[in-house]
């Protein structure tokens, strides 16, 4: 089964009750997906760091702090560092790229989980109420998130096979459904340069997207191209730092409602999930139709 | 009139009281508050209880229902009275995929679309449609009507058996073995009848008429290549 949901403010005056909204939306798809949740949340840059990076490690008591000391000493500059959970947000007024790359010398065991400009990533075991819970998604702001919780059926229950997958800086996505031509998928994209961190079919479709955007396409030019080379059943739903885009295969048997008001748009596997937004009695609600991209952007920026 | 909130009752505890409750008439009718799209609202009655809900619904809405008449003020999610035996069912809003799945009897009237699938495996029921429908409405269709007022999508009546379907506007394109058949004044009328239980009033001109070719499910050893 599994559930997503995705919320994407149009109103600027909304961002500081982003996470409390969001936290409901995910726990209202807790029954979809018992095994593992995520979130990935596009935040803004209130401190004025270039880059934003969500670390995963296997000890809870893993001495974040000081390899936050360690960065900022090797990189000559401030680096800020919130520990939830298992996961730490590290802020650095560094290149992406400079950073990740310095970051995975200092322990093997360091799982990089989300990178970018804007986003925030975290996602683990247990219920979407639990999760929400342990990583404060309720007082997280933000301009817009995107949520997944798990039921797996195509590979294993861990903290790395857990959507959302971040396939290039600030680009998410979640999925629910299966894909069938992903092994062949991947030899094509890993021809192309792409690399994976897993066996998971949704991770292909992550770099299958971030390809095509790498290569020039915008996200809606990007979701389209994947009508004609993903082939299997998927709801999906995207983001970037200044977009949010869902898609549905031709089938559609994986269900999705769309709710849009002056103020937001939201996506769920369903109603359930909707049904606590400020607003939503007042919303246009509707099911998205097959091989349609629907997209947002920014226009206040992030 | 009994009125329960889901905020405050269980799907459950709502259902043993509408399974238990005696028959309308002599009765006063349910309305049900706060759905909130709840699964399984008002399913599996076997009264003729008259229902309300305000809101919209979840999966298998006024599933199995006998008898009873159930009205949604609201868009419901997946199988809307699948597997339903009699009664009526409407649906104010708009429904999701395979709305009337498999249903025996009875009528099921969605004021608004209907998703992909439509009355897949219909047995008997009646289905009527003020809007448009998904692809693949129709699918393997045994018997009953399905009548589209607007537009049906692709695939319409893929391998139906002796289902009728009407459609009001136009159809993307027909499924396995379904054909357009004559508007007789016999299929007239029965439209007229059909619409005229679900409380629409449209202009039977615009109808046009698809069911089985019969190829598909009978053996011919001269349609093979069909098969």
């Amino acid at each position: 089964m599994c559930g997503i949901v995705g919320l994407f403010l149009k109103n600027p005056a909304l961002r500081d009750r982003l996470g409390s909204h969001f936290a409901t939306m995910l726990t209202g798809m807790g029954e979809r997906g018992p095994d593992s949740a995520g979130i990935a949340v596009y935040q803004d840059d209130e401190n004025g760091f270039r880059c934003r990076v969500t670390l995963f490690h296997p000890d809870a008591g893993f001495p974040w702090q000081e390899v936050a000391k360690g960065l900022s000493g090797q990189l000559e500059t401030e680096v800020n560092v919130v520990v939830k959970g298992n996961h730490a947000l590290l802020e650095a007024d560094g290149d992406v790229s400079t950073v990740t790359r310095q970051l995975t010398d200092v322990s093997p065991d360091i799982r990089l989980v989300g990178y970018g400009k804007s986003i925030a990533v975290f996602k683990d075991k247990g219920s979407a109420g639990d999760i929400a819970a342990r990583y404060g998604l309720a007082e997280m702001a933000g301009t817009h998130a995107i949520g997944h919780t798990r039921m797996a059926t195509e590979s294993d229950v861990t903290t790395a096979h857990a959507h959302p997958f971040i396939a290039d800086e600030d680009v998410c996505l979640v999925h629910n459904g299966s894909l069938s031509n992903y092994n062949r998928l991947r030899g094509w994209l890993a021809r192309r340069g792409m690399r994976f961190e897993t066996d998971n079919d949704t991770e292909v479709a992550a770099r299958y997207f971030a390809y095509r955007l790498q290569q020039g396409a915008d996200l809606k030019e990007a979701m389209e191209a994947g009508l004609h080379d993903l082939d299997g059943f998927f709801t999906f739903a995207a983001g970037t730092r200044t977009g949010f885009a869902v898609l549905r295969d031709g089938f559609s048997c994986k269900p999705a409602v769309l709710a849009e008001t002056g103020d937001w748009v939201a996506m769920a596997s369903e109603f359930r999930s909707l049904a606590d937004l400020p607003g939503v009695d007042d919303a246009r609600i509707w099911e998205p139709e097959p091989q349609v991209v629907y997209d947002w952007t920014l226009e206040h920026g992030a | 009139m009994n009125t329960v909130s889901l905020s405050l009752t269980s799907v459950r505890e709502l259902n043993e009281q509408l399974r238990g409750a005696p028959d309308a008439g002599s009765a006063p009718g349910w309305r049900v508050t706060d759905p909130k799209g709840a699964h399984a609202v008002a399913a599996g009655l076997t009264g003729h209880v008259q229902v309300q809900i305000d809101g919209h619904v979840g999966y298998y809405c006024a599933g199995m229902n006998q008898h009873a008449a159930i009205t949604v003020d609201g868009h419901c999610g997946t199988g809307v009275a699948e597997n339903m035996m009699s009664g009526i069912v409407r649906i104010r809003g708009n429904a999701s995929q395979s709305a009337g799945a498999s249903g025996h009897g009875g009528m099921l009237v969605i004021e608004g679309n209907a998703g992909p699938r439509c009355g897949i495996s219909m047995k008997g029921i009646d289905i009527v449609v003020g809007g448009k429908t998904g692809h693949m409405s129709g699918f393997m269709a045994q018997s009953g009507n399905l009548v589209i007022c607007g537009d049906a999508g692709h695939d319409l009546g893929d391998s139906i058996y002796e289902a009728v379907i009407y459609v009001g506007g136009s159809a993307a394109s027909l499924g396995a073995d379904c054909v357009e058949k004559e508007m007789t004044p016999k299929h007239r009328s029965r439209l007229q009848d059909l619409l005229s239980r679900a409380g629409m009033e449209r202009d039977l001109d615009r109808f046009r008429r698809f069911g089985s070719a019969r190829k598909l499910y009978h053996f011919h050893v001269d349609h093979a290549d069909s098969y």
